[in-house]
């Protein structure tokens, strides 16, 4: 079961792999955005953070449901949230890290959301009609989380003294996990060739333009090493933060299996 | 008390095409952009709404509760100036 990607996955496989890294990346970003209900600064940017997270929270019951609809061994989108270990879990490792500051936390969200929007737009192109479709509805939500992350982290770069060396900060400490949606592996090069997803590598200029545009009026300063963490949507290696989540996400189900309300 | 909160921004939602704007609370936010965000986040998170005003409260000029009298009440006995004097023909049906 934890097997990680194997060299050569058949195309169901491939399939399931690539349903399992969009819908925990947007389980692991969603969790992580609610911790922050009840404790952002003002009571607008938590709701509007909030908000955020049920999105994603959303749109990960429709990537899990149809990664568990695809495998065909009975897994819901339930159960795969609530019942994988660490080593299951296909999410960039991006969205695992803590929340950190707040605009920490913002700068995270912008450069997921960057992504995010790209790789939901080339979605709405995939030759498996039900991956367009739900890219489709995300990509309406994604537009407005990128819209207001961006919003933020030019309001804080171009802000206070204070607020900037925290955003320069919160870039450079998050810079060495932009890389790895970009890398492609057997499991993209495969979806690639069937018209399912884009080469994963083929959205970084754009990305990187919109960084440049939006960093840019922050007045902050793009690190340019090119180094990448890798491990996260493979599942070879996440980083140590991610089984804490998991415990504080899962233990209800772990504690009362099949709890339901 | 902090003396650089962000300005108060009074929201106005139109909740389908034909009606007007209502106003429906009022929000902190730095500037008109995100005031409009944040209204999207707060007040239209159930379908509500088709379009968002909004407009910094200190901007608008509101009548003052203790000049209700001078100000409503002569028109409280002035029933003649509503039309409901006229004999409306059958033919016009319901008005």
């Amino acid at each position: 079961m934890a097997a990680a990607v194997k060299a050569a996955p058949t195309r169901e496989e491939a399939l399931v792999e690539f349903l399992l890294r969009l819908g925990d990346n947007t389980l692991i970003l969603g969790h992580r955005v609610s911790e922050w209900c009840g404790h952002a600064p003002v009571l607008e940017e938590d709701i509007a953070l909030a908000n955020t997270g049920l999105d994603l929270i959303g749109q990960t019951q429709l990537w899990l449901g149809l990664a568990g609809e695809v495998e065909g061994k009975g897994r819901t989108a339930d159960s795969l949230a609530f019942l994988r270990d660490v080593w299951d879990f296909r999410n960039i490792l991006l969205v695992e890290l803590p929340n950190g500051d707040f605009g920490r936390t913002l700068m995270r969200q912008f450069l997921f959301d960057a992504w995010h929007v790209l790789m939901l737009g080339r979605l709405t192109e995939s030759a498996d009609a039900r991956i367009a479709e739900i890219a489709h509805k995300a990509g309406k939500e994604a537009a407005y989380h990128l819209d207001r992350s961006s919003d933020l982290v030019i309001g804080l770069g171009d802000g206070t003294d204070e607020s900037r060396r925290r955003m320069q900060e919160a870039l450079d400490y998050l810079w060495p996990y932009v890389g790895e949606p970009f890398m492609p592996d057997a499991v993209d090069q495969l979806m690639a060739a069937e018209g399912v997803a884009p080469d994963p590598a083929s959205l970084r200029q754009e990305y990187d333009a919109t960084l440049r545009r939006v960093l840019g009026e922050a007045t902050l300063t793009i690190p340019q090493d090119p180094f990448a963490q890798l491990g996260g949507k493979t599942g070879v290696r996440h980083s140590e933060h991610l089984g804490h989540l998991l415990t504080e996400m899962q233990w209800l189900q772990r504690a009362y299996p099949g709890a339901s309300w | 008390m902090t003396t650089n909160e962000w300005p108060l921004w009074e929201i106005f939602i139109r909740g389908q095409h034909g009606l007007s704007h209502r106003h429906v609370g009022s929000l902190h936010a730095p500037d008109a952009e995100m005031a409009i965000k944040h209204a999207r986040d707060v007040y239209t998170r159930r379908n509500e709404g088709v379009s968002i005003w909004v407009a910094k409260a200190e901007n608008i000029a509101a009548s003052a509760p203790s000049d209700k009298g001078p100000l409503f009440e002569p028109s409280n006995d002035k029933v003649y100036r509503h039309p409901t004097f006229f004999d409306i023909p059958d033919e016009a049906g319901h008005m």
